[in-house]
């Protein structure tokens, strides 16, 4: 017998409003239809009233964990298009701050992810870590989610000796704490049982239904926009997680590889930061053209098109976020799986509806 | 200075995507821009070892464009987008929403159905939308 089954848009599995229509057979998808566009925000379209420097503050509200990646990519474009050479030590501030943005944002999907299949206790231990980086934020940002730290030319602020030693010893201890609770995210007999072979994806649907980040390295596809060496990328050691069962188990273990790197990435970015230097270039004019800039955020590779025609308002801001290319290649694994299975594979994804509905 | 982007036909777009597809890129998304009020350009963005490549379609925009995600399934979402922001048409999409993925739908006088509000959209003289909310309660006080 044939049953559909609303899921969301109201709390489904996630906080944030997403709709999938389910069309179920005792206890299997056969069919997944997604629906958004329940919070549609219309920023793109801001480009007409916002000049292009006010931009930067729309852009980092395209996404609530990942607001310094956004502001990062829109500069890299508009400095691209007005030939500006952003100061070493910006790239470098640059890059700390966003990869302590994955760092944040992994950890807070790993307690989602918990949470999806009842283990809430973990939960609370990786949310309880997440606290520590949000904690960074605030010192050296001055707030915990919206940090707008960049700016078109560089950055706005710099970070002290004294906060980078903190840093250094925080992150230490993170890592450790990290290292404990991997045995239990990665090694449990529970959670490997709701999570191993559960919503696969396999390579060749990865690469054809454009799946980005986490969703497609833990199908084995190695694209990871960091190898493009944008940033402080160009002087520190990276390579792409990858994993290839291309089930949520996977994607999680890339995930955790990830917080790992991050750790080590601003590690050797404090390390390697040039200790004196100009934050930010002068900016004159207006920029003009048009300019695709990508750039790697947690939950996969983010896509800016600009077009400006040399006026103080931009033509064009298209902004192709990870969530909203993740949506076919999770509808397509939902065909098939246990009704039960459902939300921990929505959730494998790590969708961001903030994202998707910019 | 200007992205380095392949201008192509209508007539030529299928052919042009399939062979991208036959080379191995993958799809990334499609930016739609309106020219004039009666021509919008369609960028299709490709990519394949990190390198890009963009198609340019420039089109009237009451043309019907033929939809790419048969061979791109990915692309549904990208279209169906273009539709409801744009009101480009496509023909052929594998998942049609038929301009509601961002909305509930419309009625004869373009009032938006949403979860918790109603939004009513007008066209005013200088063609800039004007949007204005009405909630359930303050429809009610307004029919009083």
């Amino acid at each position: 017998m044939t049953t559909i089954i609303p899921f969301g848009p109201q709390h489904p599995v996630l906080p944030e409003p997403i709709h999938f229509k389910l069309t179920i057979e005792d206890e299997r998808v056969i069919e997944a239809l997604p629906a958004i566009g329940y919070v549609h925000r219309g920023l793109e379209a801001l480009v007409n009233i916002k000049d292009f420097k006010q931009m930067t503050q729309v852009v980092e509200r395209v996404c609530g964990i990942c607001s310094a990646m956004h502001g990062m990519c829109y500069c890299m474009g508009i400095e691209d298009l007005m030939g500006i050479e952003v100061p070493k030590k910006a790239k470098y501030l640059r890059t700390i701050w966003t990869e302590l943005h994955r760092l944040h944002s992994h950890l807070l999907w790993f307690g989602l992810y918990a949470d999806s299949f009842g283990f809430e206790s973990l939960f609370m231990q990786f949310w309880r870590i997440r606290e520590r980086v949000m904690d960074i934020n605030e010192a050296t940002a001055g707030s915990r989610v919206i940090i707008s730290v960049n700016a078109i030319g560089g950055v706005t602020r710099d970070i002290s000796d004294e906060h980078k030693n903190w840093i250094l010893s925080t992150l230490k201890d993170i890592k450790a704490e990290l290292t404990d609770l991997g045995k239990v995210i990665l090694q449990d007999y529970t959670v490997k049982k709701r999570t191993v072979g559960v919503g696969v994806l396999t390579e060749a649907e990865a690469y054809e239904l454009g799946a980005a980040g986490p969703m497609a390295r833990g199908s084995g596809v190695a694209i990871d926009i960091r190898q493009l060496k944008y940033g402080a990328f160009e002087d520190l050691d990276f390579a792409p997680c990858v994993e290839y069962g291309g089930d949520c188990y996977s994607r999680a273990k890339v995930r955790y590889r990830e917080m790992l790197q991050s750790i080590d990435v601003v590690r050797e970015a404090i390390e390697k930061i040039p200790k004196s230097g100009e934050l930010a270039a002068k900016v004159t004019g207006f920029p003009k053209g048009e300019v695709i800039t990508r750039i790697e955020q947690p939950r996969g590779e983010c896509v800016y098109y600009i077009r400006s025609d040399g006026t103080k308002f931009l033509n064009r801001c298209r902004i192709r976020t990870p969530s909203f290319a993740n949506i076919p290649a999770v509808t397509s694994i939902l065909k098939g799986a246990r009704l039960a299975d459902v939300p921990v594979i929505i959730l494998s994804m790590d969708p961001c509806i903030s994202c998707t509905e910019r | 200075m200007a992205i380095l982007a392949h201008d192509i036909e209508l007539s030529s777009l299928m052919q042009q995507v399939v062979q991208m597809h036959e080379d191995g890129y993958r799809f990334l998304t499609i930016t739609v821009d309106e020219l004039d009020e009666d021509t919008v350009e369609l960028i299709y963005h490709f990519d394949k070892d990190l390198r890009l490549r963009n198609l340019r379609l420039i089109t009237p925009k009451d043309e019907k464009i033929p939809s790419i995600s048969p061979i791109y399934t990915a692309a549904f979402l990208a279209e169906n987008e273009a539709e409801d922001l744009f009101k480009v048409h496509f023909e052929g999409l594998k998942i049609d929403y038929k301009s509601t993925l961002y909305y509930d739908g419309y009625d004869d006088e373009h009032v938006l159905k949403m979860p918790y509000c109603r939004i009513s959209t007008t066209s005013s003289l200088d063609g800039a939308p004007k949007v204005s909310t009405q909630t359930k309660e303050n429809k009610e006080e307004t029919a009083q």
